[in-house]
């Protein structure tokens, strides 16, 4: 398949490595004119990706690396994040929109992907997410 | 530690109202969100502001990280017996706060004259 951009590449268990790679991909959808919405859901749901892989999968081990995988079309921009750390239930995150935990200060990461990107899924060991998001993707609550 | 000098926020009182306003567009990284996190417990903490008004006019992007660090600031708020109000939030942000369901946690203004008032 042919892709009009992509790479591929390990990084350091560094949040500023990943800001860097955030913006390498940021770039490359500007580039291939996604829109603002379809920029603003992708930035948001890599930071909140590329965190949850150094911190929480990696521990911010520095002995430990992060993949990332990047392809663009003319419809979707594809992204893969695998980290090095042990992985993780998706089922066993607790809902944080439950009454009993909105006012905790963690756990809206996954909910926020989802709700910004178009498909998201982890692999069965939980270190490997792949996310897409359309381009030019219509609102739910207009046009 | 050299990080406290970077201002994260702007300062103005109107009457009895601590307003402060986010310099950075991105909220997202987590030095970030820690040092704007050290600055906003410091209005509680250090200052003593009872009420206190966060201006999101310049925000263009916030992270669940961010989030955490807002309810953190309004349990301080709280427990310190003041309030807490956020205003000028643009759609995108707005729409963070509404699908994690905490627009139903936080006190939201449409614009800065609107949270002021009955404040």
């Amino acid at each position: 398949m042919a892709f009009n951009e992509e790479f591929e590449v390990r990084i350091p268990s560094d949040t500023a490595e990943g800001q860097a790679v955030q913006e390498r991909i940021i770039a490359l959808l500007e580039k291939q004119q996604f829109s603002a919405r379809d920029v603003f859901g992708v930035r948001l749901s890599l930071e909140e990706a590329l965190v949850n892989a150094i911190k929480h999968g990696n521990g911010m081990d520095p002995e430990k690396q992060v993949y990332v995988g990047c392809w663009v079309d003319d419809e979707k921009a594809r992204i893969e994040i695998e980290d090095q750390g042990p992985g993780f239930a998706v089922t066993d995150v607790p809902d944080p929109t439950a009454d009993e935990n909105l006012d905790k200060p963690c756990g809206r990461g996954i909910m926020l992907m989802r709700a910004f990107m178009s498909r998201l899924e982890y692999n069965e060991t939980g270190n490997r997410l792949l996310m897409e998001r359309l381009k030019n993707q219509p609102d739910n609550d207009d046009d | 530690m050299s990080s406290g000098d970077t201002r994260k926020l702007d300062i103005e009182k109107i009457g009895d109202v601590t307003v402060a306003t986010f310099t950075d567009k991105k909220i997202l990284d987590e030095t970030n969100i820690q040092i704007i996190g050290n600055q906003l417990f410091g209005l509680v903490d250090d200052v003593g502001s009872k009420k206190i008004l966060l201006d999101f006019s310049n925000v263009e992007y916030l992270s669940s990280a961010a989030l955490g660090k807002l309810i953190t600031m309004d349990k301080k708020v709280k427990g310190a017996e003041g309030k807490l109000r956020l205003c000028t939030i643009r759609p995108e942000i707005y729409e963070v706060f509404a699908i994690t369901k905490l627009n139903k946690l936080f006190s939201m203004h449409e614009n800065r004259d609107k949270a002021l008032e009955g404040f």
